[in-house]
């Protein structure tokens, strides 16, 4: 069984399926709005659940890691990079929602708002983070940057988790159980990984800690 | 009189949808004997004025001058997204949540710095004044906006039966309760029961408009039925809904919102483009409808009714 998933996991057509699926919200939507069922608000609504699909998939790249530790799958890391641009990909489309409908496509006076708003700064503050990480998220990336430093890059996502959830938290008026809940699954997810590099021995620690064979 | 009686009749003579169906459905459980009762039950409120009001009756109505002249919005946007926390903070919610919220009977306590404090029934509030349509603006601190026809009357026809005392300096609204059938506003991050509140010559204000109807019809549950009030130069939260009491009184009245988040909604909350939200600019708007934004007006465009209320008054900080 195991070894079925395993196989499944690694196999081509896992990405395809994967991808696929990261599609669907967007197909959905598109569905939706042909039936013209998008609300009184199509604008506010489009903006919510691009908005909303964002962060689940910020959170759903944020899994990987701990997943593929805690089930011993190594297989799954083949996600992360389609599940990150995904996120970025829904981020794209909410912020053309609010550039368009909100903005009129005015860049000027939407940048005015940016610096006014704390709101749509910290929201706007993760859009642009994201940038150099979808740019940067192929194999020619990574070899011309040196592994280190890309992945130094690439923690910023855990800023973007950040910033998006309290973009969330700032836009409610009064009931903040669904922010709360993006914020809950964001900081455990950053707390394993604080607590899993506290715990992690120490590179050179690894190194001497190496048994000598016994000649 | 006339009018007062067609309004009368119109809401005797006719059978809600969902009571029909009920009816029917009970018809068959009960057979004959049950529907022995029914017709009776049917019969007796034809006779004696009616005790409902239900969500969908026709309502007579004469013209009223405060109409604006721009496209009402598309009914079913109106009633389908809107905010009435008690039953959920989703913007879809009441319409799906307010369902069976039970209407009948209600009574409105009118009382405090009053010469003679009154209980009024529904059928009374419904046959108090002429029931006037008035087109009105109506715009939410959230940037949506909507223009409705309202029916109903001034609150100042109710305000001066009361007669105020002259230490009423405030009215003080207070909207049903009952975590039972509500039981999605424990969630939604405000105190209940919802109460707000208008300066005494706010509320005598003839465009403050005591409001049971829209469309032609009683108010929808998920629109405040049966009693609710529409202050069209103001946020549209303070036009609170599903009114038990009016309260008057000499000082000023919390309200909901202020006490939730008193540096974001102030007791006024006047509509003005010129103060913004401190997350979000109040100088546009969108229609309900409409996908760009256009510019909000002062006062929601009835700075030439209202504006002399505020004379003198500073508007950012009295915001």
């Amino acid at each position: 069984m195991l070894l079925a998933v395993r196989k499944f996991l690694a196999s081509k057509w896992a990405k395809v399926f994967v991808f696929l699926l990261s599609l669907v919200p967007l197909l959905l939507l598109v569905w939706r709005g042909f039936r013209g069922d998008l609300t009184a608000n199509p604008v506010e609504f489009l903006q919510h659940q691009t908005g909303d699909w964002t962060l689940r998939f910020l959170i759903f790249t944020l899994c990987i890691t701990p997943f593929r530790k805690l089930l011993n799958l190594p297989e799954v890391i083949r996600f992360r990079r389609m599940l990150g641009l995904f996120a970025f990909f829904y981020v794209c489309l909410h912020f053309l929602t609010y550039l368009g409908p909100d903005q009129s496509f005015n860049v000027a006076g939407m940048l005015k708002d940016v610096a006014k708003r704390p709101f749509v700064t910290v929201g706007f503050a993760a859009f642009v983070l994201l940038i150099p990480m979808a740019i940067t998220s192929t194999a020619g990336w990574i070899r011309r940057l040196g592994g280190k430093r890309w992945q130094a890059l690439h923690r910023s996502i855990y800023i973007c988790a950040i910033l998006g959830v309290i973009h969330y938290y700032w836009l409610v008026k009064s009931d903040i159980r669904k922010p709360l809940f993006y914020g809950m699954l964001v900081g455990i997810l950053l707390i394993w990984r604080l607590a899993a590099w506290f715990g992690k021995p120490k590179a050179p620690a690894v190194a001497h800690s190496v048994p000598v064979r016994p000649s | 009189m006339l009018i007062k009686l067609a309004s009368v009749l119109a809401l005797a003579d006719s059978t809600r949808k969902e009571a029909y169906f009920n009816r029917r459905s009970f018809l068959r459980g009960l057979g004959i004997a049950g529907a022995a009762t029914v017709v009776g039950e049917r019969f007796s409120s034809l006779l004696s004025p009616s005790t409902t009001a239900f969500a969908g009756t026709k309502l007579t109505t004469i013209k009223s001058n405060y109409r604006v002249d721009e496209k009402i919005s598309s009914e079913n946007d109106v009633t389908h997204y809107n905010n009435f926390y008690e039953f959920g903070s989703d913007k879809g919610d009441p319409a799906k949540n307010a369902q069976n919220f039970r209407t009948s009977p209600w009574v409105v306590s009118v009382e405090g710095e009053v010469k003679t404090p009154r209980k009024f029934s529904m059928d009374e509030i419904l046959t108090l004044a002429p029931l006037e349509e008035r087109i009105y603006r109506h715009r939410c601190v959230e940037r949506w906006s909507i223009v409705v026809p309202w029916i109903g009357y001034s609150l100042s026809t109710v305000l001066k039966l009361v007669e105020p005392s002259p230490k009423a300096k405030y009215v003080a609204f207070e909207s049903f309760y009952d975590p039972k059938q509500m039981p999605q506003a424990r969630y939604t991050g405000l105190a209940y029961p919802y109460v707000e509140g208008l300066r005494l010559d706010e509320a005598m204000h003839p465009l403050a408009l005591l409001c049971v109807g829209m469309y032609g019809e009683t108010l929808p549950n998920q629109d405040g039925a049966p009693v609710r009030m529409v202050i069209p130069w103001k946020y549209g939260y303070k036009s609170i809904k599903s009114i038990v009491k009016i309260r008057l009184q000499s000082s000023e009245p919390p309200t909901s919102w202020n006490r939730q988040a008193p540096n974001e909604y102030g007791f006024y909350s006047n509509v003005n483009p010129n103060v913004d939200h401190p997350r979000w600019s109040q100088a546009t708007e969108r229609r309900l409808g409409e996908i760009y934004m256009h510019k909000t007006l002062m006062f929601n465009g009835y700075s030439d009714q209202v504006a002399s209320l505020y004379s003198g008054m500073d508007l950012k900080k009295f915001h």
